[in-house]
């Protein structure tokens, strides 16, 4: 067990205590930052698995845009800011443990049984190479997922403008 | 390095991200423990892509597309919640109950 | 991989006609242009100073023009050729798309350049000011182009494409006022009485395919004409089946229901859907499968000619109690419809597609020409018009000839083209249905004086002062009504007969009769009718009565009402298909709840209560007696129990899935 299986050991905890939070909190801002802190220690993992340039974009999309997106929705919805018993559906608690906890326990014996792989991670991995694979052998996916970004666009911008405006734009 | 600590983290952020979804009141609080499971199939996709060596990097590749498909995914869901709540006034979404008995 | 294939007639020894050169080569640039003009006008439309409308006009004019070029040189040398792009196969089948450039085709690519020039001319000024004016023409340029595709087509791929959207184009057009339930009803209408006779086309085009191995119309009518026996077998019921597709389109009885309800649409969209891109689809599919109706599917076509019989007939005599304007023209639309559709059945190709050429021309008018009318005067009723004359004299004579040419005097277009049809009948001996055609010309001249003789004569009966229309919205009238003049002078028996050889120019070869030179008792007695119906319209609502009368000297109450509420169709639609069908799935739902859930639920609860009475009578036992209470309550308790598992949150029915999932898993897992 070298320095790196502790590392790693830590950052595991880390990015569940993390997950743990998100879940939990009964204050809707701690959530969104308990996501930060589990998307980065997920970035961390990933420079650690060699996949330097997911890290990166992991940081740059997840915790620079996407959690942006988040405080947004959650001030436009005007979730109450601090703490709220309310946000948790009691009802569901006990019956949504018991199943999340299955899952993590069936998950874990197919894991367990089935995965005892060891990993390579002595290299990193060029972004050049990535880039032309991405641009290559994955060229197609590549310009659907662009297109099926462009359609989100369209489809946010269509679904949150007031409804009035489509009216008053055909008379302009 | 053995690959089980690291796919037993996705299987716990999996499942962490099952149960906000069944147990989060809030519409926006679901949508980000859905963005825990996206994060949970990342954690997979790279884990393996490094115990196989793949020359391709198809792991790596294909977790990119599972971001930018939760970046389209974030975009759209927050802009029905954000109708949702414009109609109801309320993000919770026990009260979208209209498809019962 | 797209390859290129060129079919060239002259080498096949047809020396008369040429394959049209460079023009004929380039000929899809005019079915792509609409396209990429839609595409402008939604991208840049509404930055532009005419908002979209010169994009669409720029397309429409261009194709106006390429289409004149085909058409001289249809005229001068004769062009037949078609073009194959292959982009691929499914299985035996090549997947091929391309364009024909025949006699047949460009006589409607000059049909629908001509009158979709006019019409988007005159609805730049018409459509100012309305809701959704660039959208409106995106729409409008898409509905040229659908029916470009559609009459392209040399294979039926192609054709069933084309055919498609111009369905959905004419959806998007008739529902353009969607605010309104009721338009946005006729737009349903519209596209779900089109898709039912969709349907038959699909299956007729499955099994023309499956029989010939092949796509191309071309291939399919050269087994037909020469008796392969695969296509032999199938010609009847294919022809039924494709002529289904064509009831729909060109709306035959009984699938005319969605026409007249079209009506909910801007008048330019009228003009171009009753003239040119839309009606007139399904004459051309029968035109251009006419040597397969011909040589082995005589008695489809037999079919054919008594629905056309019936159509022109029956929604002739419906025209006459309409008192709105456009419905007038829109079941004179109909009645005239039946007409081709009777000639076409008839065996005459020629006839058919000559009354095709010169309704294109006058209905447009009458049309665009009734749009002015209703733009002056803010109402469709004719009730509320009258004395047009005065105020709106460049509409007024437009209409005239427009009337007359549809009501079949000569020399205008309708004389000849109707004639034709009637001597064609005559010729082949169809007595009976002669003279209901007879009485068919009559039926048309007789409402058309009554549309004009309410819409202009007497006193004005509306509010406020109708005014002359621009004249961005006059001149394409007069441009009509100059077509609706001399259209019919290109096909004169015993003088000239270009318009028998343009449509006839095409690989297929037509066998078809035609006069040497008039028919003079068809024709003695078509003129009649009309004179007579015009005379006994003017009789009846100028001298006996006067135009703001309306019909009262006439209504003949039982008939009336028949033919006001349009032979009961449209109920027997909703009573004997629409409703069953709605009610039978939601009451079968209901059903299932009340009768089946509800029912076993209540039947163990009721039956343990029944049991718990006589054993309660029988021993009067207060231990037992509460112990079958319990079973009753019990029961009653979980039907409610059972029924709340239908609560609406999303959540909870998550966990019933996950929790399926899980047992799922585990028992998999158990197994393995």
């Amino acid at each position: 067990m070298g320095a790196i299986d502790i590392v790693s050991y830590f950052l595991i905890l880390g990015l569940l205590l993390a997950a743990v939070r998100v879940v939990t909190t009964s204050n809707v801002i701690h959530a969104a930052i308990s996501l930060v802190f589990t998307l980065a220690i997920t970035a961390v993992i990933f420079l650690l698995l060699s996949a330097e340039f997911v890290g990166m974009v992991v940081v740059l999309v997840y915790i620079g845009a996407v959690i942006v997106l988040f405080l947004f929705g959650i001030m436009i919805t005007r979730a109450p800011l601090g703490q709220n018993a309310e946000l948790d559906n009691e009802k569901n608690k006990t019956l949504g443990l018991v199943i999340s906890l299955s899952i993590f326990a069936l998950f874990s014996y197919v894991i367990i049984n089935s995965f005892d792989g060891k990993m390579n991670i002595t290299e990193g991995t060029s972004t050049q190479v990535l880039g032309e694979i991405l641009l290559t052998r994955f060229v197609y996916p590549f310009e659907i997922v662009s297109f099926v970004l462009l359609a989100a666009l369209i489809g946010g911008i269509t679904l949150a403008r007031k409804d009035n405006a489509l009216i008053d734009e055909d008379q302009v | 390095m053995s690959v089980q600590p690291f796919l037993i983290a996705g299987a716990g952020l999996f499942s962490m991200g099952i149960y906000g979804i069944l147990v989060r009141r809030n519409a926006v609080m679901v949508l980000l423990s859905i963005e825990l499971i996206l994060n949970a199939v990342n954690i997979n996709f790279v884990v393996f892509n490094a115990m196989l060596s793949d020359t391709l990097l198809s792991g790596q590749i294909f977790s990119i597309f599972v971001i930018t498909i939760a970046a389209a995914e974030v975009g759209i869901g927050l802009a029905i919640v954000l109708m949702l709540f414009r109609n109801r006034q309320t993000a919770n979404i026990n009260e979208f109950d209209l498809m019962k008995w | 991989m797209v390859t290129m294939q060129t079919i060239n007639l002259l080498a096949e020894g047809k020396a008369t006609y040429t394959d049209g050169g460079v023009f004929a080569e380039f000929a899809w640039i005019i079915v792509v242009l609409p396209f990429i003009a839609a595409l402008g006008i939604t991208f840049f439309g509404k930055s532009l100073p005419l908002k979209g409308a010169e994009i669409a006009l720029g397309s429409v004019f261009f194709i106006f023009l390429y289409s004149c070029i085909l058409f001289y040189l249809n005229i001068s040398k004769g062009v037949a050729s078609e073009f194959f792009v292959n982009v691929g196969s499914i299985g035996s089948f090549q997947i091929e798309f391309g364009w024909v450039v025949d006699g047949l085709s460009i006589m409607m690519y000059f049909v629908v350049g001509t009158v979709s020039l006019l019409v988007f001319i005159y609805a730049i000024n018409y459509m100012e000011g309305e809701i959704r004016y660039t959208f409106f023409f995106t729409s409008l340029t898409l509905f040229a182009g659908s029916m470009l595709v559609l009459v392209s087509a040399p294979t039926l791929l192609q054709l069933l494409i084309g055919w498609e959207l111009v369905g959905v184009c004419s959806y998007l057009l008739i529902g353009h006022y969607w605010e309104e339930k009721e338009n946005s009803s006729a737009a349903m209408k519209a596209f779900i009485t089109n898709k039912i006779a969709d349907v038959g086309l699909m299956i007729g085009i499955i099994i023309l395919a499956l029989s010939t191995g092949t796509l191309r119309i071309s291939e399919i009518l050269y087994q037909a004409t020469h008796d392969y026996e695969a296509i032999t077998a199938v010609a009847y019921i294919a022809g039924i089946l494709i002529f289904i597709g064509a009831m729909g389109k060109s709306a035959q009885f009984p699938l005319h229901v969605w026409l007249p309800d079209a009506m909910a649409g801007p008048t330019p969209v009228s003009a171009l859907m009753h003239a040119a891109t839309m009606v007139t689809a399904g004459v051309y599919l029968l035109g251009r499968l006419f040597p397969f109706y011909q040589g082995i599917a005589h008695e489809a076509l037999d079919v054919v000619l008594i629905f056309g019989v019936i159509t022109l007939f029956s929604a002739g005599l419906i025209a006459i109690v309409q008192d709105d304007l456009k419905k007038v023209l829109a079941y004179s639309t109909v009645s005239q419809l039946g007409y081709m559709v009777t000639a076409m059945g008839s065996g005459a190709y020629t006839a058919g597609l000559f009354h095709l050429w010169t309704h294109a021309f006058f209905k447009a008018l009458l049309f665009l020409a009734a749009g002015s009318v209703i733009h002056a005067v803010h109402t469709n009723n004719m009730s509320e018009m009258g004395g047009l004359r005065k105020e709106m004299p460049k509409t007024f004579i437009t209409f005239i000839i427009g009337t007359v040419a549809l009501a079949g005097l000569p020399p205008l277009a309708g004389f000849f083209s109707k004639d034709e049809i009637l001597a064609s009948l005559n010729h082949e001996g169809h007595n009976l249905f002669f003279m209901i055609a007879v009485a068919g010309a009559f039926i048309t001249a007789f409402y058309m004086t009554r549309a004009v003789l309410l819409t202009f004569y007497g006193e004005y009966r509306g509010h406020g002062h109708p005014h002359e229309s621009d004249s961005m919205m006059t001149n394409p009238l007069v441009a009509l009504a100059f077509l609706a003049v001399v259209a019919g002078w290109v096909n004169i028996p015993g003088i000239y007969t270009g318009f028998t050889n343009w449509v006839t120019t095409r690989k297929n070869g037509i066998i078809e009769y035609h006069p040497e030179s008039f028919d003079y008792f068809a024709l003695s007695s078509g003129l009649f009718a009309g004179i007579i119906g015009i005379g006994l319209a003017y009789y009846i609502y100028q001298i006996i009565s006067r135009p703001e009368d309306g019909d009262s000297k006439i209504k003949f109450q039982p008939v009336w009402r028949v033919l006001e509420n349009k032979y009961y169709l449209d109920d027997f639609y909703f009573k004997y298909i629409i409703d069953p069908v709605k009610l039978t799935l939601s009451k079968g739902i209901d059903r299932f709840n009340t009768e089946i859930l509800d029912r076993v639920i209540n039947s163990f609860g009721s039956a343990a209560s029944y049991l718990g009475g006589i054993i309660y009578n029988k021993f009067d036992q207060g231990g037992i007696d509460k112990a079958l209470n319990l079973t009753s309550s019990g029961t009653d308790a979980l039907g409610g129990r059972v029924k709340l598992i239908q609560t609406g949150k999303t959540q909870q029915y998550l966990m019933y899935f996950l929790v399926g999932v899980i047992v799922i898993s585990v028992l998999v897992l158990l197994v393995l």
